[in-house]
């Protein structure tokens, strides 16, 4: 035993899989523990928030210290910059008005505004051009002369007149260290549609799934096993039952049992240890089958033979004599299975058949959200894939494994 | 330049298994594959008996329904007298106190999950000596491994996989030293051990017999062992004997042609190996594929 | 004395296992196989016989390593070749090589001639099938196998002509050597004297010049070969005739080995086998002196810490032992 568990740490296939898969564990349990709160607190910051630092603006207003960082506060502030628009708008009515524009270097910003200045006057009038666009050529003049001096003040509702009063002004240079305002978030993978912190929900959503696969793999693995011992070492006519069911089972797709077994039961009874119960009871034929053909392989073995002429009783010889031999398939079929619950449970959310929403988030039902709020379409893949990421990560650690363990107990496959 | 090996003569009168018409039908679907056609045999109180076929003639679905692994077809198989009722799972646990096997294969004949010490307790318990203190166990189960030239010190605690195969094969013989059943099946017991490990696990065999008067039922495909250790040798083809009587008439005069056959084919070192008289056997082939 | 064959000069390869263990299978094997004769390789499982077999073929891969000797073929020396080389220019047309179990390993889906376009193909590329059925049509007549054989695939032939098959296959192309890995163990005793027969047949009609014969089974060795040598523990022990060797064995170990033989003849039952104690040595740390003596009858104290020259003696017969024959006759004579 402590043989071939060494061994399976000499396969490179099991280390790299075991590695992710704990490293999986660790993150699932140790978050929580460091950011506390519901994986499914909806924080505000609003729906499909891109990944980032967040501030929140009630809580900066509300402080001592007030900033609000607007979006090209910096180019606003030089005042020297023009839009592309305005400068092509400009060099129009420079030709329209006559100024000589032929020493004018119409990038720089700096001599077209200077020109401007120097050429433009409201009242002057200049042939060809209409009202609205006079109007527009003033409005353009009056945004360039006030352009720079914004000022930005704070303002909060008076108490007694209800009006808006000057609360203090807000310096243009003046910065603020993020550490100093209250309820900054990072949210690195930004927010869902409900505006839930999206790693949060997602290392819960993978602690529920892989609970799922756990129990809908032991419930899998069980019955079958069992099915399988019966089936293989008894034979004659409980061999034909069993086998008639198993076939039944593989020849209607278990999934579309699945989906008439959630269908069936309505939404507010499936939480999720029900839905992994319905997988793991739909998904154990495979196992069976081959169980089956190993204990039957087995079964006419002459170890067998021998335990059964020194009299041991059908139990003891299932226990001692053909359960150790197949118990390293056990567990590999056990660890693919755990693996394909956590893919039905992700299929069967996609069609709206997981569980209910309101209790635990798990990762088909964050694709499922994603995919209902059309994440994908509005571009936000932090919605969604790093779901699909996980997904992928959990079988493919969990498929590495099980290679590596192929490799330590297949005689076969040894070099 | 060597003396004769010791054989105890057995009591020609005593019969202790025997059967009558016994037959083993294979169905599978609609195939109907008779692997032992009506078969009798009397094996006598510690008779040293084999039965020799070729791979395919039936030998081993005899000795399972011997065994009482493989349920009869049709027939009866008579133990001490009386007709064999093996129909409850404790009269099975019975007869198996009496009957015992050693098969071909030594390294899928232990359980390799237990130590060498369960094996050999195992047969102590089977015997009714749960109840016995340790010493005298572990005094039965170095007796029955000194009785194999083995020694039970050594092997404590280990695995059977970490024992050579004859030497596999002779924790079987100590196997059965401690269960004493009253006879033996062993089937093709020395056909995956060494030259060298055979001689000395057929030497056990015969010392067993001549020991505790144990019938002793030898399976082969080899004839020339046959004759050198049995008293009475059964020739099987296609699941019927073709031929049986004590060993030196049957292999010095065989009367059947599958015997003479058989005889004539094997290489041998006295007498010329006849190659020239697979001839016929050539045109059959050609004639075969012609069709 | 004809033409040698194959001639093998202290010859020495070895396994790494899995835990880099070396384990040194055959150690320093001399012999010479002269045109139209046969030798035959004795010895228990284990003893090397089957690593031998691979080892003259010169076809390393691993985890079979070649370590030091001379592997010359009619002249020609194909030790240290690269394993590509030997499959190209050594097996099929120098040497045959049919492995332990090889009818099991005929591809099902494939007919017999297919099999030997590929074995024709692989040295003579551009030879047309219509060729390579022609001769092999006329070799498979010559050798009393059915010609529609050819047109069968390997499932549709019992177990004896599966295996007639395969030798036809290997030595289409008139090899040397003959390298046959118990070919017929797994066959029932008419099976194997067929095979035996068209062996002797290749033999006869000069389509295979020189063959090496290995199996357990000493009296099918005996009415194969010329010669025999006996291995143990990855060296050979004894050498000598066929007859020599059954009936009059030097070494301990081929008198063990001989006295041991069953056949159904007359004074079989009356001999009293030989037992040897013990198992071979472990060969990952070969035993000093001589590797035999741990289970030896005769050994002494000396024989466990000198090493062991071969002597010659009489007509090209060999013994690897410290003791002399007349002292090691003298005491068999005594059992």
């Amino acid at each position: 035993m402590k043989n071939t568990i060494r061994q399976l740490f000499h396969s490179p296939n099991f280390v790299v899989g075991f590695v992710i898969f704990v490293g999986m564990l660790l993150a699932i349990f140790l978050y929580p523990i460091f950011h506390p709160g519901s994986p499914l607190e909806m924080i505000g910051v609003g729906t499909f928030a891109k990944p980032g630092l967040y501030i929140s603006v009630y809580d900066s207003v509300n402080s001592e210290t007030e900033t609000l960082r607007l979006p090209d506060a910096d180019e606003k502030r030089s005042g020297a910059v023009l839009s592309d628009e305005d400068r092509v708008a400009m060099i129009e009515w420079f030709g329209k008005a006559g100024v000589d524009t032929t020493n004018l270097d119409a990038s720089d910003d700096a001599a077209v505004l200077e020109l401007w200045k120097a050429n433009y006057d409201p009242d002057k009038t200049i042939k060809g051009l209409t009202k609205a666009k006079r109007a527009y050529y003033r409005r353009l003049n009056e945004a360039l002369a006030n352009n720079g001096e914004a000022e930005l003040y704070v303002a909060t509702k008076d108490a007694d007149s209800g009006e808006l009063v000057e609360k203090s002004e807000i310096d243009k240079d003046a910065y603020v260290n993020t550490k100093d305002v209250a309820n900054v978030k990072r949210l690195v993978l930004g927010t869902d549609n409900f505006g839930r912190d999206m790693l949060k929900e997602l290392l819960a959503a993978a602690k529920t799934s892989l609970m799922i696969g756990l129990i809908a793999g032991s419930i899998a693995t069980m019955i079958g096993l069992i099915l399988g011992l019966i089936s293989g070492y008894v034979g004659g006519i409980v061999d034909d039952i069993i086998l008639f069911v198993m076939n039944i089972f593989t020849v209607i797709p278990s999934f579309v049992i699945l989906i008439l077994i959630s269908y069936s039961l309505g939404q507010s009874q499936r939480g999720a240890g029900v839905v992994a119960m319905i997988i793991g009871f739909t998904s154990w034929v495979w196992t069976a089958r081959s169980v089956r053909s190993q204990v039957i392989s087995l079964r006419n073995r002459d170890h067998v033979n021998l335990s059964k002429l020194s009299g041991h009783s059908l139990l003891r010889i299932i226990f001692t004599d053909i359960l150790p031999y197949i118990l390293s398939y056990v567990v590999m079929a056990f660890i693919l299975q755990i693996s394909s619950g956590i893919l039905a449970e992700a299929q069967l959310s996609m069609l709206g058949l997981g569980p209910k929403t309101t209790e635990v988030p798990t990762l088909g039902l964050m694709m499922s959200w994603a995919q209902l709020y059309s994440a994908h379409m509005n571009g936000s893949w932090w919605a969604y894939f790093p779901v699909i990421f996980t997904i992928a990560l959990i079988s493919f650690s969990l498929n590495l494994m099980n290679t590596g363990m192929d490799q330590v107990f297949n005689p076969a496959l040894r070099d | 330049m060597s003396d004769e090996v010791e054989r105890r003569a057995y009591n020609k009168d005593e019969v202790i298994l025997s059967g009558r018409g016994v037959t083993k039908v294979f169905v599978n679907g609609k195939v109907r594959n008779t692997a032992v056609n009506h078969v009798d045999f009397d094996f006598h109180k510690g008779e040293f008996v084999t039965i020799v076929g070729e791979s395919g003639s039936g030998k081993t679905t005899l000795s399972k329904m011997i065994l009482g692994l493989l349920p009869i077809t049709e027939g009866t198989i008579y133990f001490n007298g009386k007709e064999r009722d093996i129909r409850s799972g404790h009269k099975k646990r019975e007869y198996w106190k009496n009957i015992q096997a050693i098969f071909q294969d030594p390294f899928s004949s232990y359980n390799i999950f237990n130590k060498i010490d369960t094996v050999l307790l195992d047969c102590i318990n089977m015997r009714g000596g749960r109840n016995l203190p340790k010493e005298k166990k572990i005094e039965m189960m170095t007796e029955a491994c000194r009785f194999v030239n083995l020694e039970f010190k050594e092997l404590t605690n280990k695995y059977p996989f970490e024992l050579s195969g004859g030497q596999m094969q002779r924790l079987m013989i100590a196997r059965i030293f401690l269960l004493k059943p009253q006879i033996l099946l062993a089937d093709e017991a020395t056909s995956m051990v060494d030259a060298s490990s055979r001689a000395t696990i057929l030497e056990m065999l015969l010392n067993l017999r001549n020991e505790t008067g144990m019938t002793v039922v030898f399976i082969t495909h080899d004839i020339g062992l046959a004759y050198y250790i049995s008293d009475t040798v059964y020739i099987m083809e296609h699941g019927k004997f073709v031929e049986s009587g004590p060993a030196d008439t049957v292999i010095l005069n065989p009367q059947a042609p599958y015997t003479k056959r058989l005889i004539s084919d094997v290489p041998k070192i006295h007498e010329v190996w006849d190659l020239s008289s697979v001839d016929l056997e050539l045109n059959e082939i050609k004639k075969d594929s012609a069709k | 004395m004809g033409k040698v064959m194959i001639e093998v000069k202290d010859l020495k390869t070895k396994y790494v296992t899995r835990n880099h263990e070396d384990v040194y299978a055959v150690d320093g094997v001399s012999f010479k196989i002269e045109e139209g004769k046969s030798l035959g390789v004795a010895g228990e499982s284990g003893c090397g016989k089957s690593t031998l077999a691979l080892s003259v073929m010169g076809y390393y891969f691993a985890p079979l390593h070649y370590m030091s000797g001379d592997i010359i073929i009619d002249g020609k020396s194909i030790s240290g070749m690269d394993p590509d080389e030997v499959r190209k220019h050594v097996l099929g047309t120098e040497i045959a090589y049919i492995p332990q179990a090889a009818m099991n390993a005929l591809n099902p889906t494939q007919k017999v001639i297919n099999f030997l376009y590929d074995v024709v193909h692989a040295h003579h590329p551009k030879m047309p099938k219509k060729d390579i059925r022609e001769m092999a049509e006329k070799r498979f007549e010559e050798l009393a196998l059915p010609k529609d054989v050819l047109d069968r695939y390997s499932v549709e032939l019992s177990g004896g002509m599966k295996q007639r098959t395969v030798i036809a296959v290997s030595t289409i192309l008139s090899p040397k050597v003959l390298i046959a890995d118990e070919p017929s163990s797994a066959l029932d005793v008419t099976s194997q004297k067929l095979v035996i027969k068209m062996m002797r047949e290749l033999m006869e009609k000069g389509y295979i010049k020189s063959m090496m014969f290995i199996t357990h089974e000493l009296p099918l060795l005996y009415n194969v070969t010329d010669d025999i040598m006996v291995m143990y523990a990855g060296q050979i022990v004894e050498k000598g005739t066929a007859k020599e060797l059954v009936f009059d064995p030097t070494h301990p170990y081929s008198h063990a080995l001989m006295g041991s033989i069953l056949v159904p003849e007359e004074g079989t039952r009356g001999k009293k086998l030989p037992a040897l104690p013990g198992t071979p040595p472990n060969l990952k740390h070969p035993p000093a002196g001589c590797r035999f003596a741990a289970r030896c009858p005769y050994a002494t104290q000396e024989c466990k810490f000198y090493q062991v020259p071969v002597k010659e003696f009489g007509e090209g017969r060999m013994y690897r032992c410290l003791k002399g024959i007349d002292e090691l006759k003298e005491a068999y004579s005594h059992e």
